[in-house]
């Protein structure tokens, strides 16, 4: 075979998500879930439109993507909205297991063990 | 949309999720289609570009905004635990974008078109050069014989000895679903070996 991989020097970054403004506060990733914090009761009135319409959607938990997706909304908005909304202390960020600590190895056995299930 | 039930509180939910890589049209939608539990939803990231450094008809600086789409799955693992699928775009001019795809990742699948193997460098390069997140190559076998082994495709493409190759039909949701469960098991045993700080 004659294919090699090519090796890439520096790569060059052109492009920015968010201007990174979510990252230090809140770790809103695109699977983190997301609950409205009281969903009994209503929406504060000063809200922007979207962010009360995501408040009125995670009454039910949804990830950032599905949020996204839902109310059409590009997700690094998306993200932002919900960094101000958490601020507000409005919504719950649920944890987000990523696997990069030992300490989570429970959970990734009982992600195996769901798979294993699902798919014999 | 993760549906409310009485036995679990719903703050005790988390989620983990997976990325599926690989170069364009190599089954990544196929194989998220095959295994989720929703019609892979696709979503869009409006990008800001600082300055033209590609596709270039002026040399002047100036700011465009672009529109990416991804897709992803899901699947509810257990009551409490839901995994996301998020397939990266084809295009290999979108290779920044992994950097916030992956961010947070449990592992990643590079999904392989074996008659088409340079389509897949970008991704194995990137897998490669980043050394935080475990991954596995899947070779999707579309309908024929694959003409080379597992071991010809990993000296090609350069492919480290600890990153396990298999061969599966993307369009098949138990070969889709052994593929996840391949990856889960790399990433348990080389667990402890990345790190990385989130959030
Ligand atoms: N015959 C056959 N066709 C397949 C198989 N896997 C994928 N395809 C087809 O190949 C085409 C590309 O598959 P996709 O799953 O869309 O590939 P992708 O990697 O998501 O493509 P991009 O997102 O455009 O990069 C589609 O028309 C699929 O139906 C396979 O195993 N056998
Ligand atoms: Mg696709």
């Amino acid at each position: 075979m004659s294919y090699r991989r090519r090796r890439r020097g520096s790569r060059i970054r052109p492009y920015t998500f968010t201007g990174g403004r979510t990252r230090s506060r809140h770790p809103l990733m695109v699977q983190t879930l997301i609950s409205t914090a009281d969903p009994s009761i209503d929406p504060p009135r000063n809200l922007m439109p979207e962010s009360e319409r995501i408040l009125l959607l995670c009454r039910e938990t949804r990830s950032v993507a599905e949020i996204s997706a839902e109310l059409k909304i590009p997700l690094g908005v998306t993200q932002v909205l919900l960094s101000d909304l958490a601020d507000q202390g409005l919504v719950y960020i649920h944890p987000t297991i990523t696997g990069h600590s030992p300490s989570e190895n429970q959970v990734l056995e009982r992600a195996l063990r769901g798979l294993e299930r699902l798919f014999q | 949309m993760v549906s409310n039930d009485s036995s679990s509180d719903t703050f005790s939910k988390m989620s983990t999720k997976i990325v599926i890589a690989g170069g364009f049209g190599a089954g990544k939608t196929t194989l998220v289609g095959s295994v989720s539990e929703i019609e892979p939803v696709t979503t869009e990231a409006v990008m800001t570009e600082a300055s033209v450094v590609h596709d270039d008809t002026t040399a002047v600086p100036q700011k465009v905004t672009t529109t990416v789409a991804m897709d992803f799955g899901r699947i509810t693992l257990d009551e409490e635990l839901i995994l996301y699928m998020f397939g990266t775009p084809g295009q290999a001019r979108f290779w920044f974008m992994w950097d916030d795809l992956v961010r947070g990742a449990v592992g990643a699948v590079v999904v392989v078109d074996p008659r088409r193997l340079a389509d897949c460098f970008d991704a194995i390069d990137y897998f490669e050069q980043q050394q935080r997140i475990p991954y596995i190559v899947a070779l999707n076998k579309f309908d024929g014989q694959l003409n080379y082994t597992g071991e010809e495709i990993r000296e090609a493409l350069e492919i480290s000895d600890n990153v396990p190759i298999i061969d599966f039909d993307a369009r098949d949701r138990s070969s889709a679903g052994h593929v996840l469960k391949e990856l889960l098991v790399h990433a348990l045993a080389n667990s402890g070996s990345q790190s990385e700080l989130v959030g």
